[in-house]
């Protein structure tokens, strides 16, 4: 029923794309087959393989190095008042600078390098990975803290089994947000300063008019993304949330 | 003050305790209280609701250390705790909340533990998955695996009906009579106390100082309606007068 539903959906999408196409012309709005053969022929040359895994090498780096900063920074925030308050003024300003002037900060200061790509991605991801991770801090629970010290429990025991359970359902929350962030600012650093990569594939697409591969290239890493969402982020919450008592 | 044989497992001298209040007022929990225990000693303190029994215990497993005092415990001091909630890790089964406070514990020691407990089949559960009485012997349970050479119980039977009270207080007896272990019992309960503790200690009201000590006589054994009936009346002699 479920799969129905969801098989339905599609293929109404599908419908629509397929009428909007005819209604303003293959020009403006190829239909979904001459899309899908674009990705059939992209993929045979081998460019779709690597501007892909190019993105999504991207994605993966500056996704963990906003995770990693930012669960360590939001964690000291949330436990520690002094940190907390010196650090509030610059987390606000990190998150109302926009994605754009960090990008181009980035490039100007440090170069078209890969390294400012990606410090410029994960600057724009790690605010709010910390305002979660805060949030999550502020919450955890006193008295457990108060029995892991008691029995005397080892840094690494009370990380793992006391504190970062606690945090799952506030690190979930930020993988998730932050998962479909991160690609999408990824692609725009890839536009103004990379030389390859979906987002630079997109860029001299759009130089030609090309709407065909523009959404070949897109449709492609949406069906990535949906795979790690399904194969990786939903099987890691089910794993984190055994414990809890199912709804019947 | 200790029982012949024992050296002492925990020499508390409490002069003060007071804490700030949300409106900025001090206010005065503990009094004078000093008591040694020896070594296997089962002591109970009992006290009016709000005495400050749970402060107290607070301060004898160092949670909290700001007092007029000191407290001396033994060199390793190694402190069990019961709270008065069972403080289970919600993610964790039954067995892995035990072996994480306790590492060093094997399995035949579990084994019996859980068996003496009645946890055996629940080893695998969730705490979600128990009842309050057991997740109360979970927590008794992961004390007692601790090997703790100070043993300290806050009102461990609290809300639980009756029948449950009687078995977990067996239980209990059976564990200490099993495993000598010194023990300090905080209740509200005269009964529990005397069915429990070697002596009792009992406490004004706020703020908190001892005003009676009762050994108890063969503990932890059957007695008679006469025999109880004295003893309460020796405490409720104490608290008049105190």
């Amino acid at each position: 029923m479920n799969l129905a539903l969801r098989l339905g959906s599609v293929a109404f999408l599908l419908a629509v794309w397929l009428a909007g196409s005819q209604l303003v012309g293959p020009q403006l709005l190829p239909s979904p087959q001459t899309v899908g053969l674009a990705i059939v022929h992209e993929a045979r040359s081998g460019a779709l393989a690597f501007n892909l895994g190019v993105t999504l090498l991207r994605v993966a780096a500056a996704f963990t190095i906003a995770m990693v900063f930012g669960t360590v920074i939001g964690l000291a925030m949330g436990r520690i008042a002094v940190i907390d308050r010196l650090a509030d003024p610059w987390l606000v300003i990190l998150l109302n600078l926009p994605a754009l002037v960090i990008i181009v900060l980035a490039y100007v200061w440090a170069g078209l390098t890969e390294t400012a790509a990606l410090v410029a991605v994960a600057l724009n991801k790690l605010p709010i990975t910390i305002v979660t991770v805060r949030e999550g801090a502020r919450a955890l629970d006193p008295s457990l803290d108060e029995m892991a010290s008691v029995f005397r429990m080892s840094g690494w025991t009370r990380l793992r089994h006391v504190t970062m359970p606690q945090l799952a359902p506030y690190l979930a929350a930020a993988i998730r947000s932050g998962l479909s962030l991160v690609w999408k600012i990824v692609l725009i650093v890839e536009l103004l300063g990379r030389p390859n990569g979906v987002g630079f594939e997109i860029g001299v697409a759009f130089q030609l008019f090309d709407v065909t591969r523009i959404l070949a290239y897109a449709l492609s890493f949406v069906i990535v993304m949906l795979a790690i969402e399904t194969f990786l982020v939903q099987p890691f919450e089910r794993h984190v949330s055994r414990w809890r008592i199912k709804p019947a | 003050m200790s029982p012949a044989g024992g050296s002492s497992r925990l020499d508390l001298h409490i002069k003060h305790k007071s804490y700030r209040v949300a409106s900025g007022a001090r206010l005065h929990v503990l009094g004078e209280i000093s008591f040694s225990l020896g070594n296997g000693e089962v002591a109970a303190v009992v006290g009016p609701s709000g005495c400050g029994k749970t402060t107290l215990l607070r301060i004898i497993v160092g949670l909290d250390q700001d007092f007029d005092g000191s407290v001396v415990l033994p060199t390793h001091g190694r402190l069990g705790i019961v709270f008065q909630e069972p403080r289970l890790l919600p993610w964790r089964t039954v067995e892995e909340n035990v072996r994480l406070a306790a590492p060093q514990a094997g399995e035949a020691m579990l084994s019996a533990l859980f068996a003496t407990l009645g946890l055996s089949a629940h080893r695998r559960h969730y705490p979600g998955e128990l009842s309050l009485g057991l997740a109360r012997r979970v927590s008794l349970a992961r004390a007692f695996a601790f090997e703790p050479e100070l043993l300290a119980l806050d009102e461990p039977f609290v809300s639980l009906d009756a029948a449950l009270v009687e078995r977990l207080r067996a239980e209990l007896i059976e564990l200490v009579t099993h495993r000598p272990t010194t023990t300090l019992l905080v209740t509200h309960s005269i009964e529990e106390a005397i069915g429990l503790a070697d002596r009792i200690f009992l406490l004004s009201p706020s703020p908190a100082r001892v005003i009676a000590e009762i050994p108890i006589e063969r503990p932890r054994s059957p007695r008679s309606a006469v025999e109880l009936a004295v003893i309460r009346e020796k405490l409720r002699a104490a608290a008049a007068n105190g």
